[in-house]
C-alpha cells in the first residue's frame, strides 16, 4: 500500500550557497539521486551578491530527508542548510491567477479578491489576473474559491521563508 | 627583454607542482595540447606518464595515492578522453581516494554547441566527484589549483575535476600564482574536539565485556593506525577490519581477526554477531559488512567515529557517535580507557578461530588460495598487495595478511574490474623500492591490459599473477549457488595465452603455472626477475567457490562457513 503523504513528509529547507554556475545542478542531484521530488524551488541573490539563498520544499520520508540535508551540507558550495519544517518562521508565497470572468461575474470575483487582500494586476473584458501573497494555506483557499470561475493559468512562486528575530534563516 | 608572461596551462603546472604533485598520468589530445605543451615549457619536476587508455590513468593515480598517501594528477583531453576517466573517478570517489583530474575542453565560445570532442564532463562527473571546476578565466587557475588540491586531500578525501577550455589554458595568466582559497562552505573537520562525547564513548567501552573494534579505511586515511593499535592493546579488545581497512591494524597481531562481512573470516563475523559493543573507526557500515541493516548488532552498543557527518546514521543508527578526525579522537580516547576483562571473550573467539579456520586443499588442482598463501610466505608479506575485483580479491583479502598502512590496494565500494593492473603501476611509481604484487582475475585483467605497455616501457618490476579460471568467477559462483548453476555470460572462452602476450612487450616476462607442485618454484622465478613486469599465468581450477559467505541481504549471523548442502534462495540484497 502506498503510504499517504502527511504534513510531516513535506519539508522546507533553506540553503545558502555560493552564487556560481552548476550549484543548482549539484543540489538538484542530491534530491534526484535519492528519489525525492522537489515541489518548489526559489533561488535569489542574497544581501552579499556572492551568495544565493534557495528555499526548497520537497516530499519524502524524514529519515531520508536527514540524509539529503547532510549530503547538501557536504557540497563545497553550500555554506549552510537548515530544515525549517514545523518551525515558527515567516513563510510567504505569491500566486498569479488568470481567471476567465464575464462582466457579470466581476463583482463577485473582486469580493473574493478583496477578502484575501489580492490585487487585480490585469483586467480585460473577459479576464482578470489576481495577485495574492501570503501563506500557502491562504493561497490554496483563495484559489479554491476562484475555481468556480474558469482559471485559465496559475503561477505560484513557491515558498520563501525567513527565520524570525535573531535566528538565522 | 624576454616576455615573462605565462599562459594558463603553465600556471596550472607550476601551481600543481608547488602543491606537491609529483606524478601525472594521462593521454594527450587536441583540446589538451596547451596543457601538454606546458609540461615541456615549464621544465616542471612533475613526472608525466603516458598511458594507453584514460581509465588506466585514473587507476594509476588512485594506486599511487593509496600506496603513498599523496595525491597524483590525471591529465586528459576533452570528449572521449574525459569520459574514459569516469570509471576511475567513481572508483576513487567510492573509496575516498584523493585525485586531481584535469580535462581539456573545447574553446569556451563553443561550449554547448556540440563542438568536435566536446563533452559536458563537468556535468557528467558531478555525482562522482568531491568537487569540480569549469575554469572560464586563466587568472582563476592559481586559486582553482590550490583549492582542488586542498579539497582532494582534506576531510574525507576524494577526486576533484578541473575542466579547462583550450582558450583558457592557452590564454595569458597575469594573476599572482599565490592565491588565497575562497571556500567559505568547506569545513573538512569540526572546529573543536568534543571531549565530553569522548568521555561518553570511553565510559561505554569501559563497561563493555565483549567489545569489538571495527577498522575502516578512515583509520588509514587519518593515519590513526598507531592510535588504533594503542586502543586495542589498552582495552585488550579484538579487532576486525573492512576490505579497505586492511592495514589499519596489523592483521598478524594476536588481537586481529581479519576482514568481516560477506566473505570475511567466520571468526571476525561471529565476533561482530556476538559482541556487546562495536566501535567503528572510519568505516561506513557498508552493505557488504552489515548484511541486513536492522538485524546488525541488534543487542550491541554501536559507536560510530567518522570524519563525514553524512555517514552517521546512513546505514546504522548509532547509540553514540563522534564526527572528526579518527586519530585526533582516538588519541584523546586513549587517555580515558582502561584494560577490560576480555580474557574469556578472546578465548571464546579464538575457539572460533580454531574451529573455522581459513582453509583450502592443495590437492585436486591448482587453487588461487594456494598461490596467495605461497606468495605471502615467500615475501613475508612485505609487499604492496594489489587486487582486481572478484573471487581472487576475496581470497586475497582472507589469505594475504596486511600489516602496513598503505600496503593493500583494492577497489571496494565501486568494485571496479580492471582496477588492478593500472593501480599496481601507480603504486610501483610511488614506491619504486618496494615489491608490488598484483593478484588479478582473467576477466578484470583483460579490461585494462593495454597498460602492460606502460608497465613494460618503464620496466616496473610488478609481479602480475593472473588467476586464470576462464570464468567471470564470482558471478559464476552466484549462478551455481542461487540460479541452479545456469551459467550465463560468464564463460571467458577465447582467452589468449597471457604469458606469451606479455613476452611481446620489451622487458616483459611471462611464466605459466599449472601444477600445485610448481607454485613455489614459479613464484620464486617471478620474484627473481627484475628487468620489468613478470606475469604468471596461473591456470587455476575453474569452479572453486569463495567461503565463508553471507548471502546478500541476509543478516550476517546467517553466514555460510562452508558450501551449503541445500538449494539456496535467490538473494534479496543488492548484488
Amino acid at each position: 500500500m502506498t503510504k499517504l503523504m502527511n504534513a510531516s513528509d513535506i519539508h522546507t529547507l533553506s540553503v545558502y550557497v555560493a552564487n556560481k554556475p552548476g550549484v543548482l545542478a549539484r543540489i538538484a542531484q542530491v534530491f534526484a539521486r535519492r528519489g525525492f521530488n522537489i515541489d518548489s524551488l526559489v533561488v535569489s541573490s542574497s544581501v552579499d551578491g556572492n551568495f544565493s539563498r534557495m528555499t526548497i520544499t520537497a516530499q519524502g520520508d524524514p529519515a531520508g530527508l536527514q540524509q539529503v540535508i547532510e549530503a547538501l551540507r557536504k557540497l563545497i558550495d553550500v555554506l549552510h542548510c537548515v530544515d525549517h519544517t514545523n518551525e515558527d518562521v515567516v513563510v510567504r508565497e505569491l500566486a498569479l491567477a488568470k481567471v476567465k470572468i464575464s462582466p457579470e461575474e466581476r463583482t463577485e470575483a473582486l469580493q473574493i479578491a478583496d477578502h484575501f487582500g489580492a490585487k487585480t494586476v490585469d483586467l480585460t473584458e473577459s479576464s482578470m489576473i489576481l495577485m495574492v501573497t501570503g501563506t500557502t494555506d491562504k493561497l490554496d483557499a483563495m484559489i479554491g474559491l476562484v475555481k468556480k470561475f474558469q482559471v485559465i493559468e496559475l503561477v505560484r512562486t513557491g515558498k520563501v521563508v525567513m527565520a524570525r528575530g535573531g535566528e538565522e534563516t | 627583454m624576454p616576455d615573462k608572461r605565462i599562459d594558463g596551462a603553465q600556471a596550472l603546472i607550476n601551481c600543481l607542482e608547488r602543491e606537491g604533485i609529483e606524478y601525472m598520468f594521462g593521454l594527450s589530445g587536441g583540446a589538451a595540447i596547451p596543457l601538454f605543451d606546458a609540461l615541456v615549457t615549464t621544465n616542471t619536476k612533475i613526472k608525466f606518464v603516458l598511458v594507453r587508455h584514460e581509465q588506466g590513468a585514473t587507476h594509476m593515480a588512485d594506486g599511487y595515492a593509496r600506496a603513498t598517501g599523496k595525491p597524483a594528477a590525471v591529465l586528459v583531453t576533452s570528449g572521449p578522453g574525459a569520459t574514459n576517466t569516469l570509471t576511475g573517478i567513481m572508483t576513487a570517489h567510492m573509496d575516498s581516494v584523493p585525485m586531481i583530474v584535469i580535462t581539456g575542453q573545447s574553446v569556451s565560445w563553443m561550449l554547448g554547441k556540440d563542438a568536435f570532442q566536446e563533452a559536458d564532463i563537468f556535468g557528467i562527473t558531478m555525482p562522482v566527484v568531491k568537487h569540480s571546476y569549469l575554469v572560464k578565466n586563466a587568472n582563476d587557475i592559481p586559486r582553482v589549483a590550490r583549492e582542488a588540491y586542498y579539497i582532494a586531500t582534506t576531510g574525507r578525501p576524494g577526486p576533484v575535476l578541473i575542466d579547462i577550455p583550450k582558450n583558457v589554458s592557452a590564454g595569458a595568466c597575469t594573476a599572482d600564482l599565490f592565491q588565497e582559497m575562497d571556500l567559505p562552505g568547506y569545513k573538512p573537520y569540526p572546529e573543536t574536539l568534543d571531549k565530553e562525547k569522548i568521555l561518553e564513548i570511553a565510559e561505554a567501552l569501559n563497561k563493555s565485556r565483549k567489545p569489538v573494534l571495527l577498522v575502516g579505511r578512515g583509520a588509514i586515511i587519518s593515519d590513526a593506525c598507531a592510535a588504533v593499535k594503542a586502543l586495542a592493546e589498552k582495552l585488550n579488545a579484538p579487532v576486525v577490519n573492512t576490505l579497505l581497512g586492511k592495514g589499519g591494524f596489523p592483521e598478524t597481531h594476536r588481537l586481529a581477526f581479519g576482514m568481516l562481512g560477506m566473505h570475511g573470516t567466520a571468526y571476525a563475523t561471529k565476533a561482530v554477531v556476538e559482541c556487546d559493543l562495536i566501535l567503528s573507526i572510519g568505516s561506513r557500515f557498508d552493505d557488504r559488512i552489515i548484511g541486513q541493516p536492522d538485524k546488525f548488532c541488534r543487542n550491541a552498543t554501536k559507536i560510530h567515529i567518522d570524519v563525514d557527518p553524512a555517514e552517521i546514521g546512513k546505514m546504522i543508527k548509532p547509540d553514540l557517535y563522534l564526527v572528526g578526525d579518527a586519530r585526533a579522537i582516538l588519541d584523546e580516547l586513549n587517555k580515558h580507557v582502561a584494560r577490560l576483562d576480555t580474557a574469556e571473550w578472546l578465548a571464546h573467539l579464538d575457539g572460533y578461530r580454531k574451529k573455522y579456520p581459513l582453509h583450502y586443499k592443495k590437492q585436486g588442482g591448482l587453487k588461487m588460495q594456494h598461490i596467495m598463501d605461497e606468495m605471502y610466505k615467500l615475501t613475508g608479506g612485505k609487499a604492496v598487495a594489489v587486487t582486481d575485483v572478484g573471487q581472487h580479491q576475496m581470497w586475497a583479502a582472507q589469505f594475504w595478511k596486511t600489516d602496513g598502512r598503505n600496503d593493500w590496494l583494492s577497489s571496494g565500494g565501486a568494485g571496479t574490474m580492471g582496477y588492478g593492473l593500472p593501480a599496481a603501476i601507480g603504486a610501483q611509481f610511488g614506491r619504486p623500492k618496494d615489491l608490488v604484487v598484483l593478484f588479478c582475475g582473467d576477466g578484470g585483467f583483460q579490461m585494462t591490459m593495454s597498460e602492460l605497455a606502460t608497465a613494460c616501457l618503464h620496466k616496473l618490476p610488478i609481479k602480475i599473477i593472473v588467476m586464470n579460471n576462464h570464468y567471470l568467477g564470482m558471478v559464476r559462483q552466484w549462478q551455481e549457488l542461487f540460479y541452479d548453476d545456469r551459467k550465463s555470460g560468464v564463460d571467458l572462452e577465447g582467452n589468449p595465452d597471457f604469458a606469451r602476450l606479455i613476452e611481446n612487450y620489451e622487458n616483459g616476462k611471462g611464466l605459466t603455472l599449472k601444477r600445485p607442485a610448481d607454485v613455489r618454484k614459479i613464484l620464486t622465478r617471478a620474484l627473481e626477475y627484475k628487468g620489468g613486469p613478470c606475469l604468471v599465468n596461473a591456470e587455476v581450477v575453474k569452479t572453486e567457490n569463495v567461503f565463508p559467505m553471507v548471502p546478500a541481504g541476509k543478516p550476517i549471523e546467517d553466514l555460510l562457513v562452508d558450501p551449503p548442502r541445500h538449494k539456496m534462495e535467490k538473494p534479496t540484497g543488492s548484488t
